[in-house]
């Protein structure tokens, strides 16, 4: 167990620093943003599961020589109130620690899911006061300010895209059904949730440079995957446009550039709108499928390599 | 719901209209007045009371219960609740709004002087296509 405890280690400390800020900085996600939103799904969930699995395997090591005794045992004598013969402070510790991280890491998100649909609830409730339905467009709502703003609220039911006059002002009829389209393809896919997770993962672990990383990242791939699916529908150069329009008009900046952001630091390329743009109008091809799907394939496999870790020791047992 | 939700949004705007709190009735009245002959439909009062407590609940009516019959009165003014809301869109609150996905997040000042770049190339189409 000591060594299947060291392997997951090994593989914990790669997922939390060098292979996610190689794949920060890799060409390949705007070229198939899908798959890389798939990556780092598996990254996070593979580095939070091996890091927690390595911590138990190595506190149960105390109590048995391999998973299934170790945790009769550690039910029983806990149970007696007892502690095992021999078992040292450290093991003690990482198990006690495996416990604490596992139940922060699920205590958060459970937190930042009720928080948020407490202010999506708050804002739907503000929204349908103050602004008025668009004619012709379903779940689409206009409100009455200058600043040139678009955005959605997911809701099971209630789910609203919103446009500000100081959007419609700005831009012309395709532009605006572009950033509809674009809306609406964070709606169906229900990106609100992967973000939601990505930014419990951040705050639950603020001293973890790599979180925030992450978060960053897949908000511009979640960008990326809306443009596409709006291009579907429409000419990216119309998205392009309204794009530049509403990026350039300056009053979408809600304050002063944030210079200490962790993106700063690690240098990650947060023109987002830039990059957009450039994908829209003569970015590199998509990748190729066989690519995308052995991409997916590994990061499949590597989601199943902390079980698989485990299975082999109950089945070497 | 469809409904109630166009009633809580009338009555609001009649709370903002109204220089002094309302009482139910006041309300209703006024409601009828201003919707004569659209909807057809009489309000009744306990409908104009059940969406009051629904907006109490939700923390954008302030109910006088020291004087019968009761008072109503909006929370903040429009202009304040849009300045809550734009707060929010905005994202200029010290943590990030999480509820909404904006079309476009903050732009920094270089950033946005590139895109006027962008669009300035002439004219406006043919300088994104190039």
């Amino acid at each position: 167990m000591i060594v299947a405890s060291v392997l997951l280690a090994a593989l914990a400390v790669a997922l939390a620093w060098p292979v996610p800020a190689r794949l920060s900085r890799a060409a390949w996600p705007a070229r198939a943003p899908g798959t890389a939103l798939v990556v780092w799904q598996s990254i996070a969930l593979t580095g939070g599961l091996s890091m927690i699995g390595s911590l138990l395997l190595f506190g149960l090591s105390a109590y048995g020589d391999d998973p299934i005794t170790a945790v009769d045992a550690l039910v029983s004598v806990t149970l007696a109130g007892r502690l095992p013969v021999g078992a040292t402070i450290f093991q003690i510790g990482s198990l006690t620690f495996a416990f604490l991280l596992a139940g922060h890491l699920v205590l958060n998100l459970a937190a930042t899911f009720i928080r948020t649909e407490r202010q999506r609830r708050r804002h739907l409730d503000l929204v349908a006061l103050l602004s008025d339905p668009v004619p012709g467009e379903p779940r689409t709502r206009r409100l009455d300010h200058a600043a040139p703003v678009a955005y959605c609220l997911p809701g099971a039911f209630r789910s609203v895209t919103v446009l500000s006059d100081g959007l419609l002002a700005l831009l012309d009829e395709n532009e605006l059904r572009a950033v509809i389209e674009h809306e609406r393809a964070h709606l169906q896919q229900q990106h609100a949730l992967v973000l939601l997770s990505f930014r419990s993962w951040g705050n639950a672990l603020p001293w973890f440079p790599i979180a925030h990383l992450a978060e960053i990242a897949v908000e511009a791939l979640v960008e990326f995957i809306a443009d596409d699916k709006a291009r579907e529908v429409v000419d990216g150069r119309q998205l392009a446009s309204a794009i530049a329009i509403i990026g350039s008009s300056g009053s979408t900046s809600g304050g002063p550039p944030d210079v200490d952001s962790p993106a700063a630091d690690l240098r990650v390329d947060t023109r987002v709108a830039t990059t957009r743009i450039k994908r829209l109008i003569d970015g590199p091809p998509q990748l190729s499928s066989s690519s995308r799907v052995a991409i997916r394939a590994a990061a499949a496999a590597l989601l199943l390599t902390p079980a698989a870790v485990l299975l082999s020791l109950i089945m070497v047992a | 719901m469809a409904q109630l939700g166009d009633l809580e949004r009338s009555i609001m705007d009649a709370l903002w209209a109204s220089e002094s709190p309302l009482t139910a009735t006041e309300l209703q009245e006024s409601l009828e007045a201003g919707s004569a002959g659209v909807s057809g439909k009489q309000l009744a009062v306990t409908t104009v009371l059940t969406v009051l407590s629904r907006l109490e609940h939700k923390g954008l009516v302030v109910r006088d219960r020291a004087v019968r019959p009761h008072l109503y009165r909006a929370s903040s003014s429009h202009a304040d609740h849009t300045a809550e809301l734009m707060h929010e869109i905005l994202g200029a609150s010290s943590d990030r709004s999480e509820v909404l996905a904006r079309f476009l997040g903050q732009v920094s000042p270089e950033e946005a002087a590139t895109l006027r770049g962008l669009l300035n190339s002439p004219p406006r189409d043919s300088g994104l296509s190039a």
